[in-house]
């Protein structure tokens, strides 16, 4: 019988040693931005040196702290000193590095980007006091960066595991869910349904049998946040949604990856297979009567997958085409089996809300919008990154303070949010809140957290071709007003693009944009207008100049753009089957 | 030729019966066949329809929907170019059309010598690295090609895949 309190000490023990034992602890940012960045390059060459010297170290790969611009990140932390974070190491930066702070005791600060933790260096600022870090309030990021993804006891050392040992040992499941309800947590991947009420809706279906569907399918470009929390904390997420199922009497998990992203499905397994061994997840666990299973399920290459209703499809091992609702999931989900899909950073909350109280969640951020934003800034900034603000926050003070703003003194003209679907959102809106329902207003979408910033150089006829491009190529062809419209914007967009649109295309990408909303299953198609439609409202000056001037403003459109389209029937090119009966 | 044959049957079978999943599906099997091989062979569709007791129909039906999938073989290597937002606003087209051109394609695919496919990738997953490009599915970004930008990285760029092109293989 597993004792928690044993494993949480256990857990502190081996932590301690890590942190305050006599050998330096360099930990090496190893998310998909490091690995860009050449992470593991630098870690073999930082092994080498290490032996090369016999210097005695622990090198741990953690995940993405959020400063991705800074990356390939390298933490040294030695006995008795902050930890020292250091920016864009190279391989060939290691030596030196080692020399001067290993060996020696000169903390390099030209190399330095900042510390963290107890004492001040000389020339060195605090990672607290660097603006991209004070606005911060990192509630699902928690860990992130700052324990090896694949050691459980230091997830558990962190306070991991306590709301899974306190909801199994003092809560009733209805507890959990009033707790989640007290919270407002609102779900963060693109919907904004309340957690608490679509999880009352699962604990009502019968069961024994239900699921509890984790998804990370993550299609949209410009947003990494969900596979950043797989590969720098995946216990979180595992720990979320054990309390998901205990909330509903579910019986079996499933974490939902795109296959192909190495790192968050190495390390969910790894994870998952840990919290197996140590009566984390299996039958009665942790010595109760509940037991809940997990697994993962990987999918191929398809945007449309991420919906609700095409991801459980998927499961089942068919083409990620979404099914007609009703049925809804918690009456007949996958495999026919009342479920439940939430976004890996709702889930990432839970373990938090469990062990604070939901009040204290409901304290963070806005009236209708509570707790914080997992938010991914990409584009023309001086410091693109992964952070966690509090709702309620501008999208100016974001891109401005936050992220540095746009480098080169040039202009922000456009943000484009919430994945291709969600459009572009002008300069001028940047002064509305962080907030689900001032941004719909604005006919902009949070959706997963996604911001990509296009500074004056972009032009927004060349942006709404792309994101048509992405539409067209990702939509699933089940709905035709989607599959063929699709089609269709993304030729008349080529048209306004090389300057040979014709009078009447306004007026009939407006048809088929009314028609896509009114006759596609999911949000693909219901959304698929947007994009040309948000461009329309705020850059009519651009579609005018193509239109009617017959001339980029911006010069873009003059350049080729290469896009795969209309390249679903590529199984033509296949070698004819030799069919046998 | 029997022989090869014979040899990628066997081989498809054991990635059908080694596949990770746990609950194994026709997508399953099929993403464990292009793990093995790189590709799937109309014979796989025959045998992952009989090893998931469904039809060839539905095979075919799954094996054509996900984009990932080819059914011939794969050059050498694998350039993939990521084509998203991000990356087209920090110059990924400039990339692409350098990159069809030094490997002499108008479009995405394999070169005619068999060494390199090249392929267009609606999001690689490091945005803040962008534009980035893949590498027989290592990630690379201009940090790791040494802090370049614009012309100098496309040049970088090209001389990768350039020696890819020319280079002995990885064997």
């Amino acid at each position: 019988m597993p004792d928690f309190e044993e494993l949480s000490q256990e857990s502190q023990r081996r932590f301690q040693e890590l942190e305050a034992g006599d050998k330096p602890w360099i930990r090496v940012g190893t998310a998909v931005c490091g690995e860009a960045a050449g992470a593991f390059q630098v870690i073999e060459a930082l092994n080498a040196e290490l032996d090369k010297r016999g210097i005695a170290a622990n090198v741990s790969a953690v995940g993405c702290l959020g400063l991705c611009y800074a990356e390939t990140l390298v933490d040294i932390l030695k006995p008795g000193k902050p930890r020292i974070f250091y920016k864009n190491v190279t391989p060939e930066m290691v030596p030196g590095l080692v020399e001067s702070y290993l060996v020696g005791d000169d903390p390099r600060q030209d190399l330095a980007l900042a510390s963290f933790g107890d004492g001040s260096l000389e020339g060195i600022p605090r990672l607290e006091d660097l603006p991209m870090w004070s606005r911060q309030v990192r509630i699902a990021l928690r860990n992130c960066g700052h324990i090896d993804p694949l050691d459980i006891y230091q997830y558990i050392a962190q306070g991991g595991y306590a709301a899974l040992n306190k909801a199994v040992t003092q809560m009733e499941p209805a507890d959990v869910i009033k707790e989640m309800q007290d919270s407002g947590l609102r779900g963060r991947g693109g919907a904004a349904f309340p957690t608490g009420t679509k999880w009352s809706f699962l604990a009502r279906s019968p069961g024994p049998l239900k699921y509890i569907l984790c998804n990370c399918e993550e299609g949209d470009p410009g947003a990494y946040n969900d596979k950043g929390i797989l590969e720098s904390d995946p216990h979180s997420l595992i720990e979320g949604a054990i309390l998901a199922g205990y909330a509903t009497s579910a019986s079996n998990g499933v974490v939902f990856i795109r296959h192909g992203h190495e790192g968050p499905i190495h390390r969910t397994m790894r994870a998952i297979e840990q919290a197996y061994e140590l009566g984390l997840l299996g039958d009665n666990i942790l010595g109760s009567a509940f037991s809940f299973h997990m697994e993962v399920s990987l999918t191929g290459d398809s945007y449309v997958a991420g919906e609700e209703t095409a991801l459980m499809e998927s499961i089942e091992g068919k083409r990620a085409m979404p099914r007609a609702r009703p049925p809804f999931p918690a009456a007949y989900g996958v495999w026919g089996i009342p479920s439940n899909i939430n976004n890996i950073k709702s889930l990432s909350y839970v373990s938090e809300i469990i062990s604070r109280g939901g009040e204290w969640f409901a304290g963070i951020g806005t009236e209708g919008s509570k707790g914080t934003a997992i938010l991914c800034l990409s584009g023309n900034i001086a410091l693109p990154g992964m952070i966690e603000v509090p709702m309620g926050i501008t999208l100016r003070e974001v891109i401005e303070d936050v992220v540095g703003g746009v480098p080169g003194g040039r202009k922000v003209k456009f943000l484009q949010t919430g994945g291709p679907l969600g459009g572009v959102l002008p300069a001028d809106q940047m002064d509305i809140e962080l907030d689900f329902g001032v941004m719909s207003q604005a006919g902009a979408i949070l959706g997963s957290g996604g911001i990509i910033v296009a500074d004056d150089r972009a032009c927004a006829v060349n942006m709404t071709r792309l994101l048509v491009a992405f539409c067209q190529y990702e939509s699933c062809g089940k709905c035709f007003p989607c599959r063929l419209g699709m089609t269709n914007l993304i030729e008349i967009l080529e048209r306004i693009a090389r300057f040979e649109s014709r009078p009447q295309d306004m007026e009939l990408m407006r048809t088929i944009g009314q028609n896509m909303a009114a006759g596609s299953l999911c949000g693909h198609g219901q959304l698929g207008w947007n994009p040309v439609q948000s461009a329309l409202r705020s850059f009519p000056g651009d579609f005018a100049a193509h239109m009617e001037e017959k001339r980029c403003p911006t010069g873009q459109c003059l350049a080729p753009v290469f896009t795969p389209q209309r390249t679903r029937s590529r199984w033509t090119s296949a070698q004819p089957l030799e069919l046998r009966f | 030729m029997t022989t090869n044959q014979d040899d990628q049957t066997q081989k498809i079978g054991e990635a059908l019966a080694n596949q990770s999943a746990r609950t194994v599906t026709v997508l399953s099997s099929l993403l464990a066949i292009e793990d093995a091989i790189g590709y799937i062979p109309p014979r796989a569709i025959e045998q992952v329809a009989a090893y998931t007791d469904s039809t060839i129909n539905d095979v075919w039906g799954v094996a054509s929907f996900y984009t990932n999938f080819r059914f011939t073989p794969p050059g050498e290597h694998t350039v993939e170019v990521c084509w998203g937002p991000t990356c087209h606003l920090l110059g990924a087209q400039e990339i692409l059309q350098a990159a069809l051109q030094a490997l002499g394609l108008s479009e995405e695919g394999d070169t005619p010598d068999g060494k390199i496919s090249l392929k267009y990738n609606t999001c690689l997953g490091a945005c803040s690295q962008g534009p980035v490009i893949s590498v027989d599915h290592k990630i690379i970004g201009p940090q790791a090609l040494g802090g370049l930008k614009g012309d100098a990285m496309v040049q970088r760029i090209i001389e990768i895949i350039s020696q890819l092109k020319t280079g002995a293989s990885n064997a």
